[in-house]
């Protein structure tokens, strides 16, 4: 037998929860994800066949979406990021897979990610400290991927007034949280 | 400079990387190709002082790959669209 202990991204046991001001970063070591590509010429296809998974809209280009048991964001022209609650759906990808059959290609995305919750009222000087997104328009709904501190990450706007969530590479946790912090210290 | 992405609305450029001429899109038929058509794909290019077509690789963003007709003395771009056909216009 193995003697394991699960880690979060960030190397603790627990989640990383920092509070700067009003605003809280909390890491979400929680969600599953899967990314799907329409497969070429099957592109209507899949959209129904993520319509049918979801329960929802499917998410049009730089939104999200929220269903049943998953919840997309649009990634690029025909593809989306799925997430879903890893204590339900850790084995996302072949549930997903056999959804969408031959429409589209699935692949595993859960452990290349990174997670985090930034949440409170000031949450805006914040991102505009972090990343070039139009704050202006970014409302409850919108989703999209940008530079954060020279890393490709997704930002989805959660609470049009508060909160946000950030999906950022894994590998670079630490220097992600170390930005996000940096961040907060600075504009709060 | 800002990039009106056809499907996201304006970016910053600094979002993208840059992928050279829009003709590398019209690569030669390797079943018809004389070696001077691949020399001309792989090394000729114009330098227009002016309008420009050229290919923008949205990488910080959706990753997808865009045409920008630019003019190269003021950087004012005139169109943006999507480089999903299988051969660019010219």
């Amino acid at each position: 037998m193995h003697d394991l202990t699960p880690i979060t991204a960030l190397g603790g046991t627990t989640p990383r929860v920092d509070t700067v001001g009003d605003v809280t970063l909390t890491e979400v070591p929680n969600v599953a994800l899967a990314s799907v590509a329409a497969r070429l010429g099957q592109e209507s296809a899949c959209a129904k066949k993520l319509k049918s998974l979801l329960g929802a809209t499917v998410p049009e280009p730089g939104r999200a979406a929220i269903g049943r048991d998953y919840a997309a964001l649009w990634a690029g022209p025909d593809q989306w990021m799925l997430s879903a609650d890893f204590d339900t759906h850790e084995d996302i990808a072949v549930h997903v897979k056999s959804h969408f059959s031959n429409t589209a290609s699935v692949t595993e995305q859960t452990d290349a990610w990174t997670c985090f919750d930034l949440m409170g009222p000031r949450v805006n000087a914040v991102l505009e400290l972090l990343c070039n997104i139009d704050l202006t328009g970014f409302d409850t709904g919108h989703a999209t991927r940008t530079g954060i501190h020279h890393l490709g990450c997704f930002v989805i706007r959660t609470d049009a007034r508060q909160s946000v969530r950030i999906i950022g590479p894994r590998a670079s946790a630490g220097s992600l949280h170390h930005a996000i912090t940096t961040a907060m210290v600075a504009a709060l | 400079m800002i990039i009106n992405h056809p499907l996201l609305g304006p970016r910053d450029s600094a979002e993208f990387v840059y992928l050279g001429a829009a003709e590398l899109m019209n690569r030669p038929d390797p079943e018809t190709a004389s070696a001077e058509d691949w020399h001309g794909y792989a090394y000729l290019r114009d330098n227009p002082a002016g309008v420009h077509r050229e290919l923008w690789f949205h990488e910080g963003g959706d990753r997808s790959i865009l045409i920008v007709t630019r003019d190269t003395t003021t950087h004012e771009i005139s169109a943006v669209e999507l480089a999903r056909k299988p051969r660019a216009q010219t």
